[in-house]
């Protein structure tokens, strides 16, 4: 085996090597920890494909599923990516592509967040499969997710149905020494075969569409390749089983190899959680009297199986909620074994908050907007923005694209009342394209009276810099159309717009407190202000604007400002001192501080 | 041979350089390796943890009390990852004042290479002179040339060397 076959790869990595080994030709993705880097790979590896590959950053995630959905109708191989919460943006399109199926390998791979480390909740895309009736595969390892794509491209082929791939976090971002394979080549044309009973389906052709879907599942269930994988045990405890899937399998492994254990009862990898075979289920019924059930994050085997011995979360005896690590899982086991519980564990400590970066221009935005209305309502969204909360400057969270909504929201509930404070909506400028225009529509049809920041950094930056449709460059650096964010706004019937540098801090806060006026103005309405500036993770912009040698003198009074409301990760407190510093290792020189300082004790010089 | 290790810090430090780097070491061993690695918005600034296992695991993840290595690239994460470590297994922070562990004032050295976020190699350094690690300074010397951007190498090259000679 050369170097080159066996790889260190990120899970993420594997998949995206999978997709082009496997003859992926369209690939459509929106970026969202932890799936990013699925789609990278592929950008990366686009020139080991043998055959044309589209391969697209979506504008969403319906998009990018109804993009790899109807290349796949033409009878090639596609592929939708995307995390959790983005299934749930996909969700139209996805439940009836499971009656209506598809014709070339469909995969669509959803990286779940058990924890969640990086998402709003912690919801589980097996559950999700269940409703929808669509197989999914759930892979113990990041060698184990590549090998099961094309697995699932050739499960769906054969009863052309969608297939999804689960990984979570802990595959998503491990790495593993990977075997890499020569790509297929499958030499395909597209070829798109009409028919409208299926494709255009009405009510009346979806009872039979169901009714084969049902038919298909049931074969499925019962797929040779991806039944339960059985380790047996030694014969020491008969009646009792385990059965795993995902990551908490390897977590399980590893710990019954440490504890000396291995073998100690029946072991079950279960490869396929939906659908699960009953054949499965009845042996399980059968033959052991207590089944432990390990599984992330919900109780989707759990409760197919139905078992009246399962000790799982229906039971309560497996943790409802959180990752299962490893600690967690030798703690259940300790209980399920009757071993001498494992030592207490400490008391979790949180570490370091992460923070906006040194010189993040939202920072600037958000300081001042707090500084302009400091009893103002401040809906917020997903993204590296989110963190404004760490100013004060985000009071909800929500989900991509619910911060415009929910300031109209908050403003038709105040206004029946008279009062309305100022609301100050903030959202990213990827988030402003992927939900945030139908909601400026529908906020300025309804005449809401609220401003809204779009703060446009240039990028998809919480997700590693990923292009957004208004910088005219699409996946892996391809020129394209740009789309710009101001004919939009001005054609969602906004009249107040202005665009603005947010380092240029009194130019900010003039124009915030006009878009203030105007919302309150009899003909006022929706006040849109673009807070543009590169995000600061891009070496271009840093190398693009002056860098100061930013001090703190001795007049500084110790009153915490710039630490607390300003929240620079470069300027803490000197303990000994009492007085302010700056980190000359995290400070990047962009001055935005400077105002800030109520005695005016932060300078700048030009560096040597 | 197996050994388990953590790879502590803030986001911005360098951690998944440094994992990549010793993982890459085991993989040009022909030895198994699994990693897990922090990524998304704890990599702005906050706490990150990797976890290092070569050898025949099958998870990533490491107990309390059973890494062999700690390599602490932010002191202030003692309290959080301490944990992780066995009672005699190795610690190794960066870190310019006395106290637990073995300490080589990493990010100092690292800025007078001209960039403190070399800190991650120095740090890497000391473990190998205190032969802490599974593999030996030239596997490293090897895995940083692999890994590192052809025009940062010797940069990278030096620090690793700075933590080794002491």
């Amino acid at each position: 085996m050369t170097d080159k076959d066996n790889q260190l790869l990120m899970g993420n990595e594997a998949i995206g090597q999978g997709l082009i080994e496997a003859g992926c030709q369209v690939a459509a993705a929106y970026p969202g920890t932890p799936s990013t880097e699925i789609l990278q790979a592929v950008i990366d590896r686009a020139e080991l494909a043998p055959e044309p590959l589209h391969i697209e950053w979506s504008v969403n995630e319906k998009i990018a599923f109804e993009v790899a959905l109807a290349a796949s109708y033409t009878g090639k191989r596609a592929a939708a990516v995307m995390k959790q919460v983005g299934l749930n943006v996909a969700a139209d399109p996805f439940m009836r592509t499971a009656y209506l199926g598809v014709k070339g390998g469909m995969l669509t791979i959803v990286a779940d967040d058990p924890g969640p480390h990086s998402s709003q909740n912690e919801q589980d895309t097996r559950l999700f499969c269940l409703q929808a009736r669509v197989p999914v595969l759930d892979p113990a390892s990041p060698a184990e997710a590549k090998s099961l794509v094309p697995v699932g491209f050739d499960l769906s082929e054969r009863y052309e149905v969608n297939v999804v791939l689960r990984p979570t976090t802990r595959i998503c971002h491990s790495r593993q020494n990977i075997v890499q394979q020569q790509p297929q080549r499958l030499e395909r044309t597209a070829h798109f075969q009409k028919d409208p009973t299926r494709w255009a389906a009405t009510p009346a052709f979806l009872p039979a569409l169901h009714r084969k879907l049902n038919q298909h599942l049931a074969e499925i269930a019962r797929e040779p390749g991806l039944q339960p994988q059985l380790t047996p045990g030694n014969g020491s405890r008969p009646r009792l089983a385990m059965v795993a899937s995902g990551i908490v399998y390897s977590h399980l492994v590893d710990l019954l190899e440490e504890l000396d254990l291995p073998r100690c009862c029946d072991l079950y990898q279960v490869i396929m959680p939906y659908p699960m075979n009953p054949d499965f289920c009845h042996q399980l019924h059968r033959a052991y009297d207590r089944v432990l059930i390990l599984e992330e994050t919900y109780p989707v085997i759990e409760l197919q199986l139905a078992h009246p011995g399962a000790v799982g979360k229906q039971s309560g005896a497996v943790p409802r909620e959180g990752e299962l690590t490893p600690d967690v899982v030798h703690q259940v086991l300790a209980d399920f074994l009757e071993l001498s519980p494992p030592a207490e564990l400490p008391a979790e400590r949180r570490g370091q908050r992460p923070s906006l970066c040194p010189g993040c221009p939202h920072r600037a935005a958000f300081y001042n907007i707090k500084a302009c209305f400091p009893k103002g309502i401040f809906p917020s969204d997903i993204g590296c923005y989110t963190l404004g909360m760490n100013l004060g400057a985000v009071n909800t969270v929500h989900c991509m694209g619910a911060c415009i909504s929910q300031g109209a929201g908050f403003y038709h509930a105040y206004a029946q009342d008279g009062e309305v404070p100022t609301i100050v909506v903030t959202i990213g400028d990827s988030t402003f394209f992927h939900a945030g225009i139908p909601a400026l529509i529908n906020a300025v049809i309804q005449q809401a009276r609220i401003i809204v920041v779009i703060l446009d950094n240039a990028t998809t930056a919480m997700t590693g810099g990923q292009p957004v449709p208004h910088m005219g460059i699409a996946a892996g650096g391809k020129e394209t159309r740009a789309v710009a964010i101001e004919p939009l706004v001005k054609a969602s019937g906004v009249d107040f717009l202005e665009v603005c540098d947010p380092y240029d801090q009194e130019q900010f806060k003039t124009l915030l407190q006009q878009a203030d006026a105007y919302t309150r103005r009899p003909d006022g309405g929706v006040a849109v202000l673009i807070s543009r500036h590169g995000c600061i993770m891009d070496r271009a912009v840093r190398s693009g604007q002056p860098a100061f040698k930013i001090s703190i003198d001795e007049h500084c009074v110790g009153c915490r400002k710039c630490v607390e409301a300003f929240e620079c990760p470069a300027l803490s407190m000197d303990p000994i001192s009492g007085k302010a510093v700056v980190s000359q290792d995290r400070c990047i020189g962009c001055g935005v501080c400077i105002p800030v300082c109520p005695v005016d004790a932060i300078g700048k010089e030009d560096k040597a | 041979m197996k050994q388990q290790l953590i790879v502590s810090g803030i986001g911005g430090q360098g951690v998944l350089f440094l994992t990549r780097v010793i993982a890459q070491a085991a993989v040009n061993r022909q030895m198994p390796v699994l990693t897990a690695e922090t990524h998304g918005m704890a990599q702005r600034g906050g706490t990150v943890l990797s976890t290092i296992k070569v050898g025949d695991f099958a998870s990533p993840l490491i107990r309390a009390g059973q890494a062999d290595v700690g390599l602490l690239l932010w002191e202030a994460n003692l309290p959080v990852h301490r944990s992780l470590l066995r009672a005699e297994g190795r610690l190794l922070v960066n870190a310019a004042g006395a106290g637990e562990g073995q300490r080589i004032d990493a990010s100092g050295i690292a800025r007078d290479l001209g960039s403190a976020v070399l800190a991650n190699l120095v740090l890497l350094g000391l473990a190998i002179r205190q032969k802490a690690l599974f593999c030996s300074a030239g596997e490293c010397e090897t895995a940083i040339r692999q890994l590192a951007p052809v025009k940062l190498a010797d940069q990278n090259l030096a620090a690793f060397r700075k933590g080794l000679q002491g």
